[in-house]
């Protein structure tokens, strides 16, 4: 399906930003989420605001191995997938707690792979579709205040590269989105430094545009690019007694 | 989040620890945890009326649950804006059964303000339409009220500023249209008893309202501008809009940049600008069709138009007084235009019958106008206070940063009623602001 969107993690603020973009311009959607009947609200809202259909996915990324048929078992499959999924927690207490650990790279590595694996497989039988994955300026480089959730997203950058690569050749393509600070529930504690940080419209216009250009990687905001450049240009021995 | 908050009067100001929610489960948590509380929308009442250390904020919770085209019954979260559902029910055929002078507030505090329009004396308040809304507790439950069922509760909340709880759903009932545009007739009166007969001559229009000249004073004396309106049929069209006879305006924006300093108003650019704005009708009736845009919302084009008051601020104040009371109004104008302070425009209109638990609009003349905040000013205030009840009237609360309790106990019968419901939906006063504790309607 043409004008059809897949969200994953809808429930975000910029899962709805993105939702919102898309029915403005008239694309059908998929919301997909973790008790998604909390979405039922936003559903109305989509369909009564902008003529749209929006259907409703029950979605667990934790649940890995039931995701592909889930997927599989949709009747008519979106057009474009946009995997917003992830979960942020205070990095020391997932150094010491078992499960957020697994938590952390679940919901932000293993759950979207497995999920995405099989909308690739479709995409590419088919020869055509877009998949864009939201990573982190976090997964560029590890550093002591959030390298849990920083490599799981590290993961991800590398695996959407990787699939960049291998889509390419079916006419399919991946972006990768590096929002950086953007102004959401999970950040609403943080003072962000304004210029830095993006709202969750100025993300899903960043998305929108970037899928209909085929860029493949996204910073929502330009100077991440270079702030992260500089950034990964920093010698290990001297990084490593750096406190970031 | 910690932020200095104000209301569009800019006074008072205040450092707030805001919370916004987006799911109910996230209001309930708040609202079991936390204590002495205001919920808040888009700001726009006047005064310290949704003021508080705390406050949530309800402008992510903004969904529209259901609009049936076919009976106009429209359903939404409370933080939703008329400026958002305009777009949406015009084009259908529908329009906002009340709207107030501005588009740019929550329909949650269209109810807790029980908001007023240019057709009150027709339509009442936004009450009058709400068939049914839903209130977030003390306890953190949901109660379901209609004007029958909880009723106690529903009257309590139009127009009791957010007191019984956080508004949470409303349902209410659109008015029907055939065409986006308003028939507007503009008259002159050369002074108040002129308006006031021509109020009593044109009461059958739907929209009334009129812009009067507060510092002129002699035999011009309550100069105004009568504005009236009738939602326009497609005949009223000329030929370029008959097409399109519900287009959505544009909506085009022009930002106030900067508080302008204080200063700049004064008694003398004032009262040249009421000249002017008197002056640019020419002749002595205007007809015409206009979108709806200008006719309700003419403010609104200048985003920001508060900051022309400079950053002290000001107070709108707004009163109501009964019909026999027209002395009253000439007392109040008078001592008004020999003080010399006033607005650029102030407003009168009359009220049709109302008689409500709480909600401020009585049958009468109602009079609202800006002034900005200046040393001297709050004494002077107190006087009109005074004037207001000697002739039986009273102040809105939405408006009010500054009135004293007895001129609410005095103005408003039934507010003992409003306070033992208060105390019985809202026992430990965990829903508070700085206006419910300054008018004793929660405790200290």
């Amino acid at each position: 399906m043409e004008k059809y969107v897949f969200i994953i993690g809808a429930t975000s603020d910029i899962g709805m930003a993105i939702a919102e973009k898309y029915a403005r311009e008239g694309y059908d959607l998929l919301l997909g989420a973790r008790k998604s009947e909390r979405l039922l609200p936003a559903q109305s809202d989509l369909q009564i605001r902008f003529g749209i259909r929006c259907n409703l996915l029950e979605l667990d990324l934790s649940q890995t191995t039931t995701l592909a048929a889930v997927w599989n078992s949709l009747e008519n499959k979106p057009g474009i997938t946009i995997c917003v999924a992830g979960f942020m927690q205070d990095n020391d207490e997932v150094l010491r707690d078992t499960s957020a650990t697994l938590q952390t790279i679940e919901s932000n590595f293993t759950g979207p792979v497995t999920l995405l694996n099989a909308i690739a497989l479709d995409y590419m039988k088919n020869g055509t579709g877009v998949i864009a994955g939201f990573s982190s300026v976090a997964g560029l480089r590890g550093r002591q205040s959030n390298f849990i959730y920083g490599s799981a997203k590290a993961g991800f950058i590398a695996y959407l590269s990787g699939l960049r690569n291998k889509l390419f050749h079916h006419q399919v393509h991946v972006l990768t989105v590096l929002p950086g600070f953007v102004y959401t529930k999970m950040t609403a504690h943080l003072s962000l430094p304004a210029l830095l940080t993006a709202t969750p419209a100025q993300v899903a216009n960043a998305v929108f545009t970037g899928i209909r250009k085929k860029k493949n990687v996204v910073y929502v905001k330009w100077f991440w690019k270079w702030i992260m450049c500089i950034i990964r240009m920093i010698p290990e021995f001297m990084f490593k007694k750096k406190k970031l | 989040m910690k932020k200095i908050i104000a209301n569009w009067g800019n006074y008072p100001s205040i450092e707030s620890d805001e919370k916004t929610f987006s799911f109910p489960e996230d209001l309930a948590t708040y609202v079991g945890r936390e204590d002495r509380f205001i919920a808040r929308g888009y700001g726009r009442c006047y005064g310290d009326a949704s003021l508080a250390a705390k406050t949530v904020c309800t402008l992510q919770y903004n969904k529209v649950l259901s609009f049936d085209t076919k009976e106009g019954i429209f359903e939404c979260q409370s933080g939703l804006t008329l400026d958002k559902i305009l777009p949406i029910i015009v084009p259908k055929g529908w329009f906002l059964p009340v709207t107030p002078g501005t588009k740019f507030i929550t329909v949650g505090g269209a109810v807790g303000s029980d908001v007023h329009g240019k057709n009150h004396h027709v339509d009442g308040c936004f009450s009058a339409h709400v068939m049914e809304m839903d209130i977030t507790g003390h306890d953190g439950e949901t109660h379901t009220c209609t004007p029958d069922d909880k009723a106690d509760l529903f009257w309590a909340t139009c127009g009791g500023m957010g007191l019984t709880g956080v508004i949470t759903r409303v349902k209410f009932r659109l008015k029907k249209i055939e065409t986006s545009y308003i028939r507007q007739k503009q008259l002159k009166a050369k002074n108040l008893d002129e308006i006031l007969r021509l109020f009593e001559e044109n009461k059958q229009y739907t929209y009334s309202v009129a812009w009067i000249d507060c510092l002129k004073k002699g035999k011009g004396f309550g100069r105004s501008i009568l504005i009236l309106g009738e939602h326009a049929s497609v005949e009223d069209l000329p030929a370029g809009k008959k097409e399109k006879p519900l287009a959505v305006p544009s909506g085009k924006q022009i930002n106030f940049p900067f508080n302008l300093p204080s200063f700049v108003l004064n008694k003398f650019t004032v009262k040249v600008f009421n000249f002017l704005f008197y002056g640019k009708n020419m002749k002595r009736e205007i007809n015409n069709v206009v979108s709806y845009e200008p006719f309700f919302y003419p403010l609104d084009a200048i985003l920001n138009w508060n900051r022309g008051y400079g950053k002290k601020g000001f107070i709108q104040y707004q009163f109501v007084l009964p019909l026999e009371s027209k002395n009253g109004l000439v007392e109040i104008l008078h001592r008004i235009s020999d003080k010399g302070i006033g607005s650029f425009l102030a407003v009168l209109k009359v009220f049709g019958p109302q008689d409500d638990l709480i909600s401020f609009p009585k049958e009468g003349y109602t009079l609202a106008l800006d002034i900005p905040v200046r040393n001297g000013l709050m004494p002077f205030l107190d006087e009109l206070d005074a004037l207001v009840l000697q002739h039986g009237g009273r102040l809105y609360m939405s408006k009010d940063a500054r009135m004293k309790p007895e001129i609410l106990e005095k103005g408003y019968p039934r507010l003992d009623e409003f306070k033992s419901i208060i105390r019985k939906y809202n026992p430990e006063s965990k829903f508070s602001s700085l206006q419910s504790e300054r008018l004793n309607l929660t405790s200290r």
